[in-house]
């Protein structure tokens, strides 16, 4: 029914609104779109298998690897496709169009090392059912919500509060400003990566929890969907990031649900298309950045 | 020939452009002066469809203009100059120029895939011959193939003017067509001006060299903080107390 | 006479190129689309749908394809004249998946098991003729009004508007044509290919064609040709190369990124993307 649909959606949604955050993260502070951030996500998920595998541990284990691994790689990502272009100058598209190499090299390799066939995803825990009322949730679902929202939660707690945060707020305003005021900048930014990728790594543990099975072009779906929430959002507003993917994770279930879709996944994308038409700065970004033309 | 009525143009809380009433006659060379900050080029950029106004009315020809989108006005008649030059830098000058007729010629795909390989076609060539003459006008005959990026800033200049005036219009926009002049150079823009107005071109201009502006404007505008504050011949607003107020310690 | 592998690999070559010559056309007038892809299957998948179900002869089913094309070239282009760069970019992308996630679901023509049984009706003569009809185009359009309209549209916006161009008919123009040509070569690849799924056409080959104009050089008519020869090709040179495909073309589009962003032809240009302020 309804609720538990809705429910559902919510659970599907906070893991979209991480990767959707990831890539604010980025936007935010680079102001460049981190179009490998898709393949990013899929190599945690495999961290997060792998960990399982030869550890025989459980979630946690399997999500730690993952923060880890992927804030590595965001790290590694942002030392040899960024920076080097960055410190040459001057081509605004020229970063986001290296990413797309970069997605496209970690997608082979995965595909290489892990074959193309969905694998599945273990996971070590009692599958207990939970009552709540009309509602039904499995300690999975519970798992993957809880894990999701205190991940948001830190976030925001550290955007918010800490000076770290702050510092890197005020890189993404105003990068040579924030540079003039002393802060470190380069750190800042691979701090951003880090984290972001971080998210990105978790939230693809989450997913192979939630769907039990990962492959390595489920980079390319989610990626390119978390690029829709994004632009729904609002480009550059973690707020909007979150509330997309929930809102996304919440219409794609009803849709399945309600209208029998298999199409869901088209939804993102009908939904980005309408935001582009009707309020192309999405739900809470401001129309100066978009329209400015003198 | 231009009527401007109580035109605004306001960014959030600040108003860039408040209630400017003008009139450009037909004919006339008209300047619109004050200091850094007075509107100047906001008031161009509305006229000429760059930005939509907050309030006020535009009226060309006779024709309510207002809110009209760029390209519908310079088709209509009123072309401009950019004080900080746009050009087409990687484009000769010769087709700059060109590309200024954009609007009075026609021709899309299919005109341009029919016609022989070898031979441009004879609405093409015609275009050429207009531009090869709008540069002889302005003295630029010479640096025809030269890509626009490497001309000096006092040829980029008048290639902006002989690209605005392939559009053919009745009244031509100068923002600051002096900048960055030596004398001689703004005596040259000067001639310029004028011969532009004996083809039969209106001009309305902005400028700061005070020697351009009181020697080839018939009339003169004044605006401080988005508003007029004087208007009149130069001689009138020369002596005026506001004018001369608004430009303590600015001059050129 | 040429044995048949080297016919397949320059027929190949000629599809990429009518591939990289659709993008080209709208990157030269600043107009980046990462969503080439999508184009292709409609032409693609419409032109086999009329040879294999209707038996219509392979001519009428490409125009058909590429005019099916052209329309959603034009639908495309509607939201995209009022954004630019990045926003673009991700809208293209957007449209390339709704298109694979159509063909992936769309049962009359085979959904997940894709479409097969077309006939081969793509001769490398077709080919040939198709490039050499196109490369004619490009150059014709050069030396034009339209040609240096869409110049002074990459130029900069602006001044182009302010010059008396029409940006909206002028976008969308470059829109439908350039997705025209990719509904073209996408029914070309379909009646050689002989067997199309959703897969062919996603993110993946949108992405392809944006390295290969990028590799010689953005807007470039004559860089598409060598980006394409160049894709083409040098896996067919290099074994290490054709084994591991992606992450040689992902790799050089880093390295090209960070040293020679203007492409590896043609030289250093002082906007990569022009249009836009320079940072």
């Amino acid at each position: 029914m309804l609720l538990q649909q809705v429910v559902n959606g919510v659970m599907l949604g906070s893991t979209y609104a991480l990767i959707a955050i990831g890539y604010t993260l980025v936007f935010g502070v680079l102001h460049l779109v981190h179009l490998a951030h898709g393949e990013v996500f899929m190599i945690g998920a495999f961290i997060g298998l792998y960990v399982v595998l030869w550890t025989g541990g459980g979630v946690v284990p399997a999500l730690v690897g993952a923060l880890l691994g992927t804030a590595l790689l965001g790290v590694l990502i942002e030392l040899v496709a960024f920076r080097p272009i960055r410190a040459r100058g001057g081509h605004f598209l020229a970063p986001m169009i290296s990413t797309i190499g970069v997605g496209i090299v970690l997608q082979e390799v995965a595909t290489r090392l892990f074959g193309s066939e969905l694998v599945g995803f273990p996971h070590r825990l009692e599958p207990v059912t939970f009552r709540l009322g009309p509602l039904t949730v499995t300690s999975l679902q519970l798992l993957i919500l809880g894990v999701a929202l205190a991940l948001m939660i830190a976030l925001h707690v550290f955007v918010a509060r800490t000076r770290l945060g702050m510092a890197m707020r005020a890189t993404a305003e105003n990068l040579l400003t924030a540079r003039l005021l002393g802060i470190n900048t380069t750190r800042i930014i691979l701090l951003t990566f880090a984290i972001a990728s971080a998210l990105g790594g978790a939230a693809g543990v989450l997913v192979g929890l939630s769907f039990n099975a990962i492959s390595p072009f489920m980079g390319i779906d989610m990626g390119v969907k978390g690029l829709a929430i994004m632009l729904i959002g609002g480009l550059g507003n973690i707020h909007g990031a979150m509330l997309g993917g929930m809102a996304l994770g919440v219409i794609e279930v009803l849709s399945v649900a309600y209208l029998a879709s298999s199409y869901r996944d088209a939804f993102a994308f009908a939904m980005m298309i309408a935001i582009l038409l009707l309020r192309p700065q999405g739900l809470f970004g401001s129309a100066e950045a978009v329209e400015s033309r003198v | 020939m231009l009527a401007v009525e109580g035109l605004t143009k306001s960014f959030g809380g600040f108003t860039a452009v408040a209630e400017v009433d003008l009139v450009v006659d037909p004919g006339a060379i008209h300047a619109v002066i004050g200091p850094n900050g007075a509107g100047k080029t906001t008031l161009f950029n509305l006229v000429t469809g760059v930005l939509a106004p907050s309030a006020g009315r535009l009226t060309f020809e006779g024709q309510d203009v207002t809110g009209w989108r760029a390209d519908r006005i310079t088709a209509r008649g009123v072309a401009r100059t950019f004080q900080n030059i746009r050009l087409f830098r990687e484009m000769t000058a010769v087709e700059n120029v060109m590309v200024g007729a954009h609007c009075r010629t026609s021709g899309g795909f299919l005109a341009a895939v029919a016609r022989w390989p070898w031979r441009p076609s004879r609405a093409e060539r015609a275009t050429v011959r207009r531009a090869e003459a709008l540069l002889e006008l302005v003295g630029l005959a010479a640096k025809r193939d030269v890509a626009a990026d490497e001309l000096t800033l006092v040829e980029q200049r008048r290639l902006e003017i002989a690209r605005a005036l392939a559009t053919e219009p009745r009244l031509l926009l100068l923002d600051e067509p002096a900048a960055g002049m030596t004398p001689t150079e703004i005596q040259d823009a000067n001639r310029l001006i004028m011969k532009i107005r004996d083809r039969g071109v209106t001009v309305l201009l902005t400028e700061h060299h005070m020697s351009l502006v009181m020697q080839v404007s018939d009339r003169i505008t004044v605006l401080n903080y988005g508003r007029k504050i004087a208007e009149g011949s130069p001689e009138t607003v020369r002596r005026d107390a506001e004018v001369l107020a608004a430009y303590l310690g600015a001059d050129a | 006479m040429i044995d048949p592998y080297t016919e397949s690999v320059l027929i190949f070559l000629g599809i990429n190129t009518v591939l990289a010559l659709s993008l080209a056309l709208p990157v030269s007038a600043g107009l980046l689309s990462l969503g080439q892809g999508g184009f292709m299957a409609i032409g693609a998948y419409a032109s086999a749908a009329l040879t294999t179900w209707y038996g219509a002869p392979f001519p009428l089913a490409l125009a058909v394809g590429a005019l099916l094309a052209a329309l959603a070239g034009l639908a495309v282009g509607f939201p995209a004249l009022r954004i630019k760069g990045v926003y673009l970019l991700i809208l293209t992308m957007g449209f390339g998946e709704i298109v694979r996630i159509f063909f992936l679901n769309f049962e009359p023509t085979g959904a997940a098991s894709g479409f097969g049984g077309i006939h081969q009706a793509t001769t490398l003569t077709g080919v040939t003729v198709t490039v050499v009809v196109l490369l004619l185009f490009f150059a014709q359009i050069r030396g034009s009004r339209i040609g240096r309209a869409l110049e002074a549209l990459r130029e900069d916006e602006l001044a182009a508007e302010v010059m008396g161009i029409e940006l909206t008919r002028l976008k969308l123009a470059a829109f439908g044509v350039g997705a025209l040509i990719a509904g073209l070569g996408g029914a070309l690849y379909a009646h050689y290919a002989l067997f199309i799924d959703s897969a062919q056409f996603g993110f993946h080959r949108s992405a392809e064609i944006f390295i290969i104009v990028l590799l010689g050089g953005m807007g470039s008519f004559w860089g598409a040709v060598a980006g394409a020869a160049a894709v083409t090709l040098l896996p067919e040179l290099l074994r290490v190369i054709q084994e591991w495909r992606m992450t040689f073309f992902g790799t050089l589009l880093v390295a090209m990124m960070i040293w020679r962003p203007w492409g590896l032809i043609g030289r250093p240009r002082p906007r990569l993307i022009p249009g836009t302020p320079d940072a």
